[in-house]
């Protein structure tokens, strides 16, 4: 198993993307009631400059660390939507395992099809309440991403149990558990 | 105490109609129940920056529609824009208006959008003013020392 750098923080870090004012005003309202350190932003391309994607790596800087459990983003965004986000998240070897939740005000079941295919542990549609961000623990990743430096390409993986990885087809209390038992039964 | 209770009881009345009237909708009251001591101005802050995201896209959407050639993909973009605002906050009459507004956007219909935008503004500045009357009632309670009654 890689090796795991824990912080003294034990408290977990939502990065939330979304273009419109009121709704970052929101989910980070609704993220730190549950007590939730919280970082907003406002399109993908800085979520990914805050994820260290972006940036160049300098040979020989320190490895550091990126301090995300969780990723939600909208999905109807200008330049990058959240699909594409997520894409670029999903095909980053080090950000891959970092789980991604996507909200939309529109109910397109092909999208959330997508979506869900890409990896996206959840789908939240808007406007985004209490409920739903109370379900966001069990998708939490349990120890923080490490961005790596030049030299080593160092990631610390999430120790999530086979059927956490399986658990959102089977919550049927949330809209995509729904959609899937409809799909598959 | 007198004053405080009529206040509370001139409050209770109003959002009470607001909400029968259709103008405000349940997500209204999940901001107001993300209100607390520790965030004692929440509502404040989002219906503020609903006013001001609101009036710049009316202006938008005024421009938009006066060009020579309309896009009317960027129409939709501000109309989604505006929808998607006043579902969070709750302002349910702007809502379905944009809701209407999308359709002959979709259709490309520059009298239907023209009407669309008159109506959503409309409503716009009506739920605008309710709310204003409504953040008034709940800092006169305040300044009279008592507490904004809860509604769930």
């Amino acid at each position: 198993m890689a090796q795991v750098q824990t912080t003294m923080d034990t408290q977990f870090h939502v990065l939330a993307v979304d273009d419109s004012i009121i709704d970052r005003k929101l989910i980070e309202r609704l993220l730190k009631t549950s007590s939730y350190q919280v970082t907003v932003v406002d399109s993908g391309s800085k979520a990914l400059e805050f994820l260290g994607l972006l940036s160049e790596e300098k040979e020989g800087a320190e490895a550091r660390e990126v301090g995300v459990n969780l990723i939600i983003t909208d999905y109807s965004m200008p330049e990058m939507t959240g699909y594409d986000l997520l894409r670029k998240i999903k095909g980053s070897s080090y950000l891959k395992d970092i789980p991604v939740i996507i909200m939309s005000s529109e109910n397109v079941p092909s999208r959330i099809n997508r979506c869900l295919e890409e990896g996206a542990e959840e789908f939240f549609l808007k406007p985004v309440q209490q409920s739903d961000v109370n379900r966001i623990k069990p998708h939490l990743m349990r120890e923080k991403v490490m961005v790596p430096n030049g030299l080593k390409r160092r990631k610390a993986m999430a120790d999530l149990s086979p059927d956490q990885k399986t658990r959102k087809y089977n919550n049927s209390n949330n809209l995509c558990g729904i959609f899937w038992q409809n799909i598959c039964e | 105490m007198e004053i405080v209770a009529k206040l509370q009881k001139q409050f209770m009345e109003f959002i009470s109609a607001l909400y029968r009237e259709g103008f405000l909708d349940d997500q209204f009251l999940q901001l107001q129940k993300l209100q607390d001591e520790s965030n004692p101005d929440f509502v404040f802050e989002v219906v503020s920056l609903f006013f001001e995201d609101s009036e710049k896209l009316i202006n938008n959407l005024a421009a938009a529609l006066q060009q020579p050639v309309v896009d009317f993909k960027q129409v939709d973009s501000h109309v989604h824009q505006f929808k998607g605002s006043s579902s969070s906050i709750g302002a349910q009459r702007v809502k379905n208006a944009c809701m209407a507004f999308k359709s002959f956007c979709e259709e490309k219909k520059i009298e239907g959008c023209m009407q669309c935008l008159q109506h959503v503004k409309h409503e716009y500045f009506l739920v605008k003013n309710k709310l204003e009357t409504l953040l008034r009632l709940e800092q006169q309670i305040l300044a009279a020392g008592g507490r904004i009654p809860d509604l769930s």
